[in-house]
């Protein structure tokens, strides 16, 4: 694999994922209210403390209004102009297996890569794919059962394992955790659901796919991964939208357990569609992401290539509550033409000797606007915690902005915590010295972007990285002068 | 004046010394070499008290007295003196205080009067120039922004303005030019007497050739494999490590 | 905020209108009215903002601290003495009120004004007028407003185009009795090429419990220079509210060197406007506090034009329950291309409950720029106590060592001997005997 890419073909691309399906949807009409909510957990079929759960966070949310303080700018929303659900039509109450998926949707995924086929074998990954709100395919389920591993949608888990998802739902993130998350707890209508029991491995990659296809909705979904005591699991996640000159919201929500000794690694290639040069469209990725390492020595990393979405707006976060756990995260966000970006994520240590690491490496260009904003907190409890965090920002372009916001709050004097963040542009004798080699400017931008990113994507797997790779490369388009 | 028997050495729980045995009468200087990660730096670090290195089992007797009883400081004041591989950095601290301080807490330990400022800038001017430092260097902090070869002389500074009765040099060697090796060679040549041990720790054979050493040691795999004179350093020199450690491995094979 | 505070300072402004200085001063009056309008309807800061998420003020909005009249005084010449630094022209403040009969200016040159700002309102209240500008439509926070509303004193310190004194200037403000308020203002005007070198000294003369709230206002022409170094020593019940903002013309420079060691609830604001090109700042700090010390330091740097350089080290040592807050922001505006900013702050816990906040922060709006921060919040170096141990120095004198070694990265680069030198010995006070012989 070359790893640098040739940016005078990347320029020449737009966003590939753009196209619209036809499939016939059913939808709720728009707007909010305890009925839609109702509604919504009737067309699911759902058990009663699940629309009770709902309720409360509805209930809830009417209390709350919108965070304002992150360094993203977006006209108000109007949650009552938004469509909570919207579901490919579907011969049946749902895909019994994948030649039950609609053609259409089966070639939407094709055109976007994603192995749905059970020869997707080849390339090791278990896909679950979500089209707007609801989970139209899991690969490879029978296989993992095999190993008493659980991958599934959540309405499936809901009506399969109600005691799993009773148990661990909300217990990370809870109804009242924050605007953006009340409001996904009780509007979600789909998203993927995944158990690893004991002791067990996941073999292969774990696998979603995202895509917001339906026009005025807003995208809802819930992910809920628990591994047990010293089980491992790689868990993928990409996003996709149409282009479209209006904004749309997605408000997902992502849970992860990690018991004693056990492995979560998650990692995201986020390609929601940005708008276009003039900041047209796009879609708004408010997203709470939290990992918990419950027991001891567990941990959970996570990886994000955030390339999409007009604005994004998440910390994917670790509590480190288990003695001798480890957070990680490994983030690369760029931003271009008129892109924002508020990210970065929350350590929170409790156990003692638990560590983290924090790599954020930011990249503006055009007029984006790209914040890293971070807790490490180091709880009295935390005895030898240790931190690490390097932020570092690229700015391509004197109209964009990058900006570092860490916070660091420790109570406990055996701690140790570092943080180190710095600024730099592409420099014209970087340049000069690729051209006096014979690289052409466009090129070494592209190789010198890629080798600023490179730390982070060596934490991706092989098939994702060449994606992020590109990813990067298309998302720079016109950002040369 | 250096008793080392059964001594076993873990570092979080992995065993790094597996049973050394060594002894060091006052007067003798003797060399530990070894291939990387065989231990030598270890051993250095336990004679001089890191707690990072949890003695499991065996003993080490100083000058009579168990030596694994003492704190750092200690193990200092009753003459112990290690010359660091990696000489720590302390910004803020000059140079002429920690000397100073160093030799007052060994004069105090004494029952000996401390020095005051005149008559010890007066003991390490001489010092100094043995060692061909300027005295600006004293003002500095201590190593702070100290090439290799400035740091290892520090370090060969300290010992001869400190006088230990047993000197152990780990590494001392590492990283400098031939005039800078003659000078620190010097000084420790200098510090060679009836009642001083020197231990010398070094992985090449080049210190040798200025400071002959009584006895040679080759540390493999924790435990001292080969012991003998100096002609032992010439023949690492020209064989490499390779047939000690394998000697060794026969050896153990056919005793168990 | 509760009613109460706001009625009690609207009461406390009746009762002291009387003798503000001024007060003939439409322009003034009118600032003091509207600052205190601005107070009764917004309050003092709560930890809901942002700014203050880590200091909790409301001890200062429940206790009700009486303005310090002109005439409570009880200092004498001796006292000043035991406190002012030697070898330094002094301007002597007490509970907020210039006092010329204890001060030492002696024979200024040309071009070189030094006194209190009430008797220059009296002398040239144009100009003071020109410099306090109009009245803000917003303050920072409730402090400064109250600060703009009952400011009874301070010092005024201006340099015309290239003037320049040997001697440092000492401005001591000296607290006496608990209860009281302290509102001081303080104008620093130093023209084209000039150099000042100030020493902002707070002492305290008794252990009570009182509010300073101080104000300063420096402008740095043209390739002049301004440091202002900051020892505050109050009282360890005394609430310190302080805020400097400094403005810099084409070529400035301006240094702060804040030492905060007093005080049981403190927080300083820090601002410097980078405003022509080639002005640059230098901005450190330490604070060394214990028992159940409060100490916040917020600064801000804003790079509004190229070419301008900022370099910040804010160093903490914290034992008992002392809490420490660093909030230092740099913002790089958009064109200010060949900006170079270097920000870090250390901080050093020594016992089990204290606690530190740091929070530094780049936002950058420019490409070509040379822009890092770094914060760190540990122990001692176990490898540098080692050394020390090794080389015969016992485990306590080590720490106390490598803590004073710390904490003297700072304290080196006051170049005022006496002040260095004052500083030195109060970090010593904190170390065992046995360390003091050997440094």
């Amino acid at each position: 694999m070359s790893s640098t890419l040739k940016l005078d073909e990347l320029i020449s691309q737009d966003y590939k994922h753009g196209f619209y399906t036809e499939v016939e949807t059913d939808s709720v009409p728009r707007g909010l209210s305890e009925d839609v909510i109702r509604q919504i957990s009737a067309k699911k079929g759902e058990p009663d403390f699940m629309l009770e759960w709902r309720l409360a966070a509805y209930r809830h949310w009417l209390t709350m209004s919108e965070p304002h303080w992150a360094t993203v700018h977006h006209p108000p929303i109007d949650y009552q102009d938004i469509s909570y659900y919207a579901a490919p039509k579907s011969r049946k109450d749902g895909p019994q297996s994948l030649d039950d998926v609609d053609p259409e949707l089966r070639r939407t995924y094709e055109k976007l890569g994603v192995p749905l086929e059970e020869r997707a074998l080849l390339a090791g990954v278990a896909v679950d794919a979500v089209f707007d709100s609801v989970s139209v395919a899991t690969t490879f389920k029978e296989k993992l059962a095999g190993l008493g591993i659980v991958f599934c949608s959540f309405s499936e888990a809901v009506r399969e394992y109600p005691e799993l998802v009773r148990q661990y739902l909300g217990s990370v993130v809870p109804y009242t955790d924050n605007f953006f998350a009340s409001l996904n707890s009780a509007v979600f209508s789909d998203g993927s659901f995944c158990y690893i029991p004991p002791g067990v491995r996941c073999p292969m990659e774990l696998s979603t796919y995202f895509r917001i296809n339906a026009r005025n909705t807003g995208q809802f979904e819930r992910t809920l991964i628990i591994a047990d005591k010293g089980a491992y699991v790689s868990y993928l996640e990409g996003c996709t939208a149409p282009m479209r000159d209006e904004n749309q919201l997605h408000a997902a929500v992502v849970e992860l357990i990690a018991l004693e000794d056990a492995q979560i690694k998650y990692a995201t290639v986020q390609n929601w569609y940005p708008g276009d040069k003039e900041g047209r469209g796009g879609i708004y990725n408010f997203v709470t992401k939290r990992g918990d390492c419950r027991g001891d020595n567990s941990k959970i990393s996570w990886t994000q290539v955030e390339t999409g979405s007009a604005i994004t707006w998440k910390y994917p976060s670790v509590i480190l509550q288990g003695d001798n756990a480890v957070g990680e995260f490994y983030s690369v966000a760029l931003t271009n033409h008129y892109q924002q970006a508020d990210t970065g994520t929350k350590m929170v240590h409790l156990g003692k000797n638990t560590r983290s690491t924090i790599l954020s490496k930011g990249i503006s260009a055009g007029h984006g606007q790209n914040a890293y904003r971070g807790l490490v907190k180091v709880a009295k409890s935390a005895v030898g915690a240790r931190n690490y965090s390097q932020c570092d920002s690229l700015l391509l372009g004197d109209r964009c902005g990058a900006h570092t916001f860490p916070y660091i709050e420790v109570k406990n004097p055996t701690a140790r915590v570092e943080h180190e963040a710095s600024t730099s542009r592409i420099g014209e004798d970087q340049l000069f010295y690729c051209q006096s080699r014979g690289i052409a400017p466009e090129d070494a931008v592209s190789m010198i972007v890629n080798g600023f990113c490179k730390e982070v994507f060596k934490e991706l797997p092989m098939e994702f990285a060449v994606e992020a790779q590109k990813l990067l490369g298309v998302s720079l388009e016109g950002s040369i002068g | 004046m250096l008793e080392i028997s059964k001594l076993h050495v873990s570092v979080d729980d992995k065993p790094i010394l597996r049973g050394i045995d060594l002894a060091i009468g006052a007067g003798e200087v003797h060399a530990i070499m070894g291939p990387n990660g065989s231990g030598k730096s270890t051993l250095a670090h336990v004679l001089a008290g890191h707690d990072h290195y949890t003695v499991t089992s065996g003993e080490v007797r100083y000058r009579g007295r168990d030596l694994l009883a003492l704190s750092p400081e200690e193990r200092a004041r009753e003459g112990i003196f290690l010359a660091f591989q990696y000489p720590v950095e302390i910004p803020g601290v000059a140079n002429i205080y920690l000397l100073k301080a160093a030799v007052n807490a060994q004069r105090k330990h004494r029952g000996e009067p401390e020095l005051d400022a005149v008559d010890f800038l007066a003991l390490v001017k001489d010092k100094l120039q043995l060692m061909g430092m300027s005295q600006d260097l004293l003002y500095r902090s201590v190593n702070e922004g100290f090439s290799g070869g400035e740091k290892k002389r520090n370090e060969i500074l300290q010992m001869v303005v400190l006088e230990p009765k047993l000197a152990i040099l780990d590494e001392t060697d590492s990283g400098l030019d031939i005039d800078a090796l003659k000078v620190v060679a010097g000084g420790i040549n200098a510090m060679r007497s009836p009642e001083r041990a020197i231990l010398l720790v070094t992985h090449y054979q080049r210190l040798l050739d200025y400071v002959v050493p009584d006895r040679v040691h080759v540390l493999a795999q924790g435990r001292i494999a080969l012991s003998g004179g100096r002609e032992l350093a010439q023949e690492l020199e020209m064989r490499g490590y390779g047939w000690v450690e394998a000697e060794a491995a026969n050896r153990r094979k056919g005793g168990a | 905020m509760s009613a109460t505070a706001a009625d009690f300072y609207r009461d406390e402004f009746a009762r002291v209108d009387a003798w503000l200085p001024g007060r003939r001063l439409p322009w003034l009056r009118r600032a003091r009215e509207s600052a205190l309008a601005y107070f009764a309807d917004t309050g003092f800061p709560t930890l809901r903002q942002e700014e203050w998420k880590y200091t909790n003020v409301a001890m200062i909005e429940k206790s009700r601290f009486a303005l310090a009249a002109p005439d409570r005084d009880g200092v004498t010449a001796e006292q000043i003495d035991g406190w002012s630094l030697p070898g330094m022209l002094r301007l002597v403040f007490v509970n907020g009120h210039y006092r010329p009969s204890l001060s030492s200016v002696g024979d200024l040159p040309g071009g070189v004004t030094l006194t209190g700002l009430a008797e220059q309102l009296e002398r040239a209240p144009e100009r003071v007028e020109a410099l306090m500008g109009t009245v803000p439509a917003a303050y920072a926070s409730g402090f400064a407003a109250l600060n703009a509303a009952f400011m009874t004193d301070g010092a005024y310190v201006e340099f015309a185009d290239g003037a320049v004194l040997d001697a440092p200037v000492e401005l001591l403000f000296i607290s006496t009795g608990p209860d009281l308020a302290m509102h001081t203002r303080n104008l620093v005007v130093a023209g084209a090429g000039s150099r000042i070198s100030l020493i902002e000294h707070h002492v305290a003369a008794g252990e009570g419990a009182y509010f300073s709230n101080a104000v300063t206002g420096i402008v740095v022409g043209h390739d002049a220079e301004v440091v202002h170094h900051k020892l505050q020593q109050e009282s360890r019940k005394a609430f310190h509210i302080a805020a400097v903002q400094a403005d810099l013309q084409g070529g400035g420079r301006f240094t702060s060197r804040s030492f905060a060691l007093g005080g049981g609830l403190v927080r300083v604001d820090i601002g410097v406007g980078l405003n022509a090109e080639r002005a640059a700042c230098t901005l450190d700090g330490l604070y060394m506090i214990d028992g159940r010390q409060h100490v916040d330091h917020h600064t801000r740097i804003d790079h509004a034009r190229p070419l301008c350089t900022s370099r910040e080290l804010y160093k903490g040592v914290l034992a008992g329950a002392s809490r420490a807050v660093f909030n230092g922001k740099v913002i790089v505006h958009a064109d200010a291309q060949h900006s170079d900013a270097y920000q870090a702050n250390r901080n050093l816990l020594l016992s089990d409950n204290a606690e530190v906040d740091s929070k530094p922060q780049l936002e950058i709006y420019a490409d070509d720029v040379k822009c890092s921060h770094g914060a760190t919040v540990g122990q001692l170096d176990p490898e540098q106590v080692f050394y020390l141990r090794s080389r015969g120095v016992d485990d306590a004198s080590a720490r106390a060592l490598l803590t004073f070694a710390f904490a003297e990265e700072v304290v080196e680069r006051v170049d005022i001997e006496p002040l260095r030198a004052l500083l030195e010995t109060l970090l010593m006070g904190q170390l065992p005997e046995r360390v003091k012989e050997l440094l």
